[in-house]
């Protein structure tokens, strides 16, 4: 069944320039495999087409059961020269918790 | 060894200083001031009048907390100094004095990084100082380049403390550096112990946002976070091997955990092998987190590498102008009232023969933060209002000028159901932008002084 990722994970994130990242955890360690597999940079790019201008990287920390992701081009330029109301990404990882996943029941 | 995080900001709560020192026991209290954009703002001002340049409201502060501090032998670390650390400390030395403790405090005073009256030579000697994002030389914007810092690490700190400091004041310290100078004074930790170098560091992420660690800002469960109006900033309690604990004060609200604490290290995450600071390279995917109790986590497990030979150095310059205009439509058919007034806001710029760098639209309480993604979720068609926010960016001030005109004449003229320009007219801001570059070491080399209140 598909479940939101807002039910199996919480996150936050924060700038670097342009740059957005996303840290993305899993809410319980059992979870952290199906973000591996899913929540790929690949389906990442694609959940934030038309956001974004460049490219998505992936980091894997199991020992946090966390994935961060950095997402270039994604704040009108970033810092003070962004025209955007969250010109320093801070909300950017909950639109990421609206990607749907499946998880078996 | 215990150092409490008293300021995440410049702005930061100006209650949580007074609390972190008088809540409970702590050794240190570190405070961070500077944002990369505030170099540049006290630049402006230290040019206006040489005796300012610093974060004015550490003065006020330490007004506040000197007589507690120097009662109990707190130390304190803060790069309030901005691009006047001395001044900084010569206005902390006379507010000791009219607190009645004059003779009874010395302050470190850091500088060193400010590279602004340097520029030019070390551009003739072949530091570009590319921008780290866009590869471009330094020369490209030289005439317009407001201030210029290297971060420093946590060295020149040690050795403000180690030569009697109690309060050390810097310019553009690293924020992790306040906190892991403390730990390798206090610990005698050598500067190549690299993995307690890291551990020092992973401790100063954790705690130089404030409050971000201890339940502020947590998105996990963040319904059930007690008593955040009475939240308990972050404390590192450390031992010499580099092991700690994160704690708050008795009687306090927020929450220390697990998922609290992960959230705040991934933030501003970049590579999480490699976290580089000035004093070594931390690898973030070494940390083992454990809850110990109740409002106390356990960090262990820290490894780290050796620095690297070059620092970062933060460029503030002048980019252009900007302006942002706002209008609020009310149901029914808020959003598409919007849409039609943005799609005629620019038909007009159009027209005048406006040209911009970028013009950007968003539509708040529909999609301004998240998008089409949000549009997908919800039924747009009982939306009670929605704001309308436009801005413009240009190098031409004049353009940005004449669209701040364009906003208002949209409540008689433009799509119906339109309130809220109590504001009135947007004003034209200045951009001051961001260049990050890197430095050879050896070019950098900070200076420690020592004041006597």
């Amino acid at each position: 069944m598909k479940r939101k990722l807002l039910e199996l994970a919480h996150a936050r994130s924060g700038d670097k320039g342009d740059t957005a990242n996303i840290g993305l955890i899993a809410n319980s360690p059992k979870d952290y495999p199906i973000l591996v597999k899913q929540v790929t940079a690949a389906r990442v790019a694609r959940h934030f087409k038309g956001m974004i201008r460049g490219p998505v990287e992936r980091f894997e920390l199991p020992n946090l059961h966390a994935l961060n992701f950095l997402l270039h081009g994604a704040l009108d330029g970033g810092g003070t020269i962004s025209l955007k109301t969250d010109a320093q990404g801070k909300v950017f990882s909950t639109a990421l918790l609206r990607m749907e996943i499946e998880v078996r029941r | 060894m215990r150092v409490a995080g008293g300021q995440g900001f410049w702005g930061d709560w100006l209650e949580a200083p007074y609390r972190q020192v008088t809540g409970g026991p702590v050794d240190y209290l570190m405070m961070d001031y500077l944002a990369e954009v505030t170099m540049s703002i006290l630049q402006k001002q230290k040019s206006r009048d040489p005796a300012r340049g610093y974060a004015t409201d550490f003065v006020s502060q330490m007004e506040r907390i000197l007589p507690t501090v120097v009662e109990r032998g707190i130390k304190i670390t803060a790069n309030a100094g901005g691009v006047n650390p001395r001044a900084c400390a010569m206005a902390v030395a006379d507010v000791a004095r009219r607190l009645g403790l004059g003779g009874k405090l010395t302050i470190g005073i850091v500088s060193g990084d400010d590279l602004l009256g340097r520029l030019d030579g070390l551009i003739a000697r072949g530091h570009n100082l590319e921008n780290l994002d866009t590869g471009r030389p330094l020369r490209d914007v030289r005439d317009r380049v407001l201030s210029a810092n290297a971060y420093l690490g946590a060295a020149p700190v040690v050795e403000a403390l180690q030569r009697g400091a109690q309060v050390v004041i810097t310019g553009r310290v690293t924020d992790t550096g306040l906190t892991l100078g403390p730990l390798m004074h206090a610990f005698g930790w050598p500067a190549d112990a690299w993995d307690r170098i890291a551990a020092g560091t992973v401790a100063g992420h954790i705690i130089e946002c404030g409050a971000q660690a201890s339940g502020g800002n947590c998105l996990s469960d963040w319904k059930t976070i007690p008593d955040l109006a009475n939240v308990g900033y972050p404390i590192v309690e450390a031992r010499a091997d580099g092991t700690f604990d994160l704690v708050k004060h008795p009687h306090t609200g927020g929450r220390i955990d697990i998922a609290g604490v992960t959230e705040q290290l991934v933030y501003e995450m970049g590579d999480p092998r490699a976290y580089i600071t000035p004093d070594g390279v931390a690898d973030f995917t070494s940390i083992q987190l454990a809850q110990v109790r109740k409002d106390r986590v356990r960090v262990s497990g820290v490894r780290g590498k050796p620095a690297t030979d070059q620092l970062k150095v933060s460029i503030a310059y002048f980019y252009g102008y900007k302006a942002i205009g706002t209008l609020v439509y009310a149901w029914p058919d808020a959003l598409e009232k919007a849409q039609a007034a943005d799609r005629i806001l620019r038909q007009r710029l159009a027209n005048l023969g406006l040209e911009f760098e970028a013009i950007h639209t968003e539509f708040l309480g529909a999609s301004a933060t998240h998008g089409p993604l949000a549009l997908k979720d919800i039924d747009t068609s009982t939306i009670p209002e929605v704001q309308l926010r436009v801005g413009v960016r240009s190098p031409n001030k004049d353009a940005v000028d004449r669209f701040t005109r364009e906003i208002a004449p949209l409540i008689l003229n433009g799509p119906p159901s339109v309130t809220g320009f109590a504001g009135g007219r947007p004003k034209p801001e200045e951009i001051v932008a961001y260049w990050p570059a890197l430095i050879d070491k050896r070019m950098v080399e900070p200076s420690v002084e020592l004041v006597e209140a």
